[in-house]
């Protein structure tokens, strides 16, 4: 049995992980709001880019651009991953890469050829490790706080640069879709070649005057909206894991509050038996005389 | 008569509002909106946007970059990477 200056040694160490835990709770609280009303506010633009781009998409037909048509080809993958930079959010982060790595399975089942290009810093020792060699690039988010739509416009420039030069066909985005505190979703995206909603938007009969035509238009707007499908992506991404972080230090603080109380009844039970142990020597030793 | 007017960028819905007339840099020329112009669409150079609230009212100007304007039945909306 411990003795009770180790137990006393043990609560006092379990009640400051407890205070860690309890202050990044409280933070992650706090963050997550801003990161909801950030994902909320994102929303009205991308729903109106999605439907004209569909609207668009649909009067010139697939075959303008190579980002609407593809590259004919269906060979290469390339597996967007989109992760945190730091730990402590619970599963967050590996339940985004473990979607990625089944997708990944499949299809080299399927005889492609898989390519990874990861956002954040989490994730990569992993798939480094599961797929040695197949990460093509990787775009760090550690210097900035907050992604925001710079850093979007950033790594679907370097996405676009790598499908002109024909270094894939088929790009798929990896990112944890934010439903509650308690549910994240891990959700897989296609984005390039772009998916055009099928009759998204119920455009009326009157016929629209486009200036200058509508494939520069077209041709203009689909960069714009894999930037703001990435952007979306990293915002939701940023409330999952403000949520995961707050649901597993909330369990975490609780689990100490358990470890102390535990400890606690052992350091006072310990000490109770030292004090009886102490008495029955003292009256026997009176007895004796 | 209004013009129903929406500004969003990728960060928020920056205005929605009813105006008399907007004035929008568009890459083959600026062209105003009233109420009821016909459904157009263009592609919005970087520039200035003028919001007139009503007919005779000065111009607020607003700068916006790399931008889409729309024009349905609904009214005028400009989509923008930046506006401030």
């Amino acid at each position: 049995m411990a003795s009770l200056k180790e137990l006393k040694g043990r609560i006092t160490s379990v009640k400051s992980t407890q205070k860690i835990t309890k202050a990044k709770q409280m933070v992650a609280a706090a963050k997550l709001r801003k990161a909801q009303a950030a994902a909320e506010a994102a929303r009205p633009y991308s729903q109106r880019l999605e439907g004209v781009v569909a609207s668009l998409a649909s009067k010139v037909g697939v075959g303008g651009s190579p980002l609407l048509a593809g590259t004919g080809k269906d060979q290469v993958h390339l597996i967007v991953v989109a992760n945190g930079d730091k730990g402590l959010a619970g599963a967050f982060n590996s339940n985004i890469v473990k979607a990625a790595i089944i997708k990944a399975n499949a299809l080299i089942a399927e005889g492609k050829t898989v390519q990874f290009f990861l956002i954040g810093r989490k994730g990569k020792a992993v798939l480094s490790r599961t797929f040695p060699g197949l990460i093509v690039a990787q775009y760090d988010t550690t210097h900035v706080r907050t992604p925001g739509y710079d850093e979007a416009q950033a790594i679907a420039k370097q996405l676009t640069d790598l499908y002109e030069a024909g270094q894939f066909d088929v790009a798929h985005l990896f990112y944890s879709a934010f439903r509650s505190a308690l549910a994240q979703i891990p959700t897989e995206q296609q984005i390039i070649p772009v998916k055009v909603p099928e009759g998204g938007v119920a455009t009326s009969d009157a016929t629209v005057d486009y200036e200058p035509d509508e494939e520069s238009i077209l041709a203009d707007l689909l960069p714009r909206n894999i930037t703001i499908q990435i952007f979306k992506a990293l915002l939701e991404n940023q409330a999952s894991e403000q949520g995961a972080s707050m649901t597993a230090m909330d369990n975490a603080t609780r689990n100490a509050g358990d470890l102390i109380k535990n400890l606690t009844i052992q350091y006072n039970r310990s000490r109770q038996a030292a004090i009886t142990t102490e008495l029955v020597e003292i009256i026997a030793g009176a007895e004796a005389l | 008569m209004a013009l129903h007017f929406e500004l969003v960028t990728p960060e928020k819905l920056v205005l929605s509002e009813e105006v008399h007339m907007v004035v929008v840099p568009g890459t083959e020329g600026e062209f105003g909106v009233l109420e009821g112009h016909a459904p157009f669409m263009s592609t919005v150079k970087d520039g200035a946007l003028k919001v007139y609230a009503t007919a005779n009212a000065e111009p607020r100007t607003i700068l916006v970059e790399g931008g889409f304007a729309e024009v349905s039945e609904k009214g005028l909306t400009v989509l923008a990477e930046k506006a401030e």
